[in-house]
């Protein structure tokens, strides 16, 4: 049997747009905020592993800002699972016994980068067309033979989903939003905190059918920031440090397995699927002992998927599950009590350190005006496209 | 009227009408559009080709009312079910872009179209869907 990592710190910053700094300032920002609430320094840390996508901003540049030690230091990049990627990374060096303590960095800058995908540039004026790529293309195929672009692939991912099942809709999709937006006016930590009438979402500017402007999340900056140990070392610290350590019951990372559809539309079920199945065994839980769930809201249609995907509603029954209020923080399952992607913010290298971090410290009793009263087991979920899927179950329990 | 060659290596247009064809594992029969250096499904690299149906059903449409610079909007992006197998990613067109015109198992043909043109006048065909 494995030993059993804590998570002993934890921290953002708040999500906002930082033209004044880069991504360095704010993954030391969160890193040394982080270090501090677990009571340690960068001299307790024996790995640190950084997760950015498009800053340049790595381990070795947050060290040269916190302190040279010389530990081990793991750059990775995992699509919107990055920051989640670099948590679980820490926490397999403590699981071999490489190291007892550890920083996973979650960091990114995107300012106002607008649409990703892969066909974001201008056309070239002038040319000769030219067979060229795997598909052999002579030309971007983007709005010609479909879209690549995230607000339309994740519009498509959901009416898959309505094609499948019953009662589910651009409405449906809609009261997504208009959760996510509400649950954000309690979240200091937000990059907007404006809450919006359902009437409001559906009527406001469409940017890919069923997807309006506040059913998509916007770029943002930011960084999060987990401090990890392992139980032994746990032990011999103070019981402060022991009261405030937050067990992680489970911690998985999947990749999208071959499906028939894949290729014309990413399939972000199947991944996501086989991640949650593999997460509750692991830590011995199902879905009705969640007392929360933050999950990969990027877009409103993603989130409908995902309560399927995670085994929150009945099989097929996510439109029932949103219309019955149940995800809302004061329903069964409360679902992005932070306000979520749409709201809070979606950072790309960031977001699954973050989720980790709300969990930590809604389960610790320290979420402020968005506690959820009494919750003792919570869910962080990512999806990034590619794919990679990263789910972390944690607990409230004595060390 | 210049030179026409299809926008894409998957698009057949000088043997009959109009189609597509995939790579198709000689193993599993998983169909691929991009060229690939191994089986994504099973793992073997023996591919032959297929050529695949001209009707469908849409599985999936989203309506892009904001996309990248240069490419006209509104335009509705699809995932279509093929007759007889294969799920294409095209545009649906000829038909009016709301969510009241297109439906999810609408029934839907391929047509193609005129993508753009080079410098020396030769046509780049794309293909589309449109209602059948």
């Amino acid at each position: 049997m494995a030993e059993t990592v804590w998570v002993l710190g934890a921290a953002m910053t708040k999500i906002a747009r930082y033209p004044d700094k880069d991504c360095t300032d704010l993954a030391t920002e969160a890193a040394l905020n982080a270090l501090a609430d677990g009571g340690t320094t960068i001299q307790d840390m024996e790995i640190l592993a950084c997760g950015n996508m498009f800053n340049g901003t790595d381990g070795q540049r947050i060290l040269k800002q916190i302190g040279q030690t010389g530990i081990p230091v793991f750059n990775v990049t995992n699509a919107c699972a990055t920051g989640a990627t670099a948590v679980r990374t820490v926490m397999l060096s403590i699981l071999a016994g490489e190291s007892d303590m550890g920083i996973a960095v979650g960091a990114e800058q995107m300012g106002k980068m607008g649409l990703l995908g892969p066909a974001g540039q201008a056309r070239a004026e002038k040319h000769v067309f030219e067979p060229a790529g795997r598909y052999g293309a002579v030309m971007p195929a983007e709005g010609v033979l479909g879209t690549g672009l995230m607000p339309g692939v994740f519009g498509q991912a959901g009416m898959e989903y309505a094609y499948e099942h019953d009662g589910v809709g651009f409405e449906q999709f809609a009261k997504v939003a208009e959760k996510n937006h509400a649950h954000s006016t309690l979240n200091p930590l937000a990059q907007y905190q404006k809450r919006f009438s359902l009437e409001e979402i559906m009527e406001a500017r469409m940017v890919a059918y069923p997807n309006t402007l506040p059913m998509c999340c916007p770029t943002g900056d930011g960084a999060a920031a987990i401090v990890l140990v392992s139980d032994s070392k746990l032990k011999t610290l103070s019981l402060e440090q022991q009261k405030r350590a937050v067990k992680i019951s489970a911690s998985v990372l999947t990749s999208d397995p071959y499906s028939e559809t894949g290729d014309a539309l990413p399939d972000v079920n199947t991944l996501t699927r086989n991640a949650a199945k593999l997460a509750y065994e692991k830590a011995g839980v199902g879905p009705a002992d969640l007392n929360l769930v933050e999950l990969h809201d990027c877009f409103a249609t993603a989130e409908l998927l995902h309560y399927d995907n995670l085994q929150l509603c009945e099989p097929g029954g996510a439109g029932a599950f949103i219309d019955s209020g149940a995800p809302w923080r004061d329903g069964k399952t409360p679902v992005n009590a932070s306000g979520g992607l749409l709201s809070k913010g979606h950072p790309i290298g960031m977001t699954g350190a973050a989720g980790v971090f709300e969990i930590t410290t809604q389960l610790r009793g320290e979420a402020g005006d968005r506690q959820i009263e009494g919750a003792k087991v919570g869910m962080a979920h990512v999806i990034g496209l590619g794919s990679s899927c990263a789910i972390h179950i944690l607990e409230k329990t004595a060390a | 009227m210049g030179k026409q060659i299809p926008m894409v290596d998957y698009l057949v247009l000088d043997d009959g009408a109009p189609h597509l064809v995939a790579r198709s594992c000689n193993n599993c029969g998983a169909l691929y559009f991009d060229r690939r250096n191994a089986c994504a499904r099973c793992g073997k690299n023996d591919f032959g080709t297929k050529q695949l149906g001209t009707t469908g059903t849409v599985r999936a449409f989203a309506i892009v009312h904001q996309a990248a610079p240069n490419v006209p909007v509104p335009f509705v992006s699809t995932v279509v079910d093929l007759e007889g197998g294969g799920h294409v990613k095209a545009n649906i067109v000829n038909v009016e872009p709301s969510p009241e015109k297109v439906s999810l198992g609408m029934k839907v043909r391929l047509t193609t179209f005129v993508a753009g043109t080079d410098d020396d006048g030769t046509e780049a065909v794309a293909f589309g869907f449109e209602p059948a």
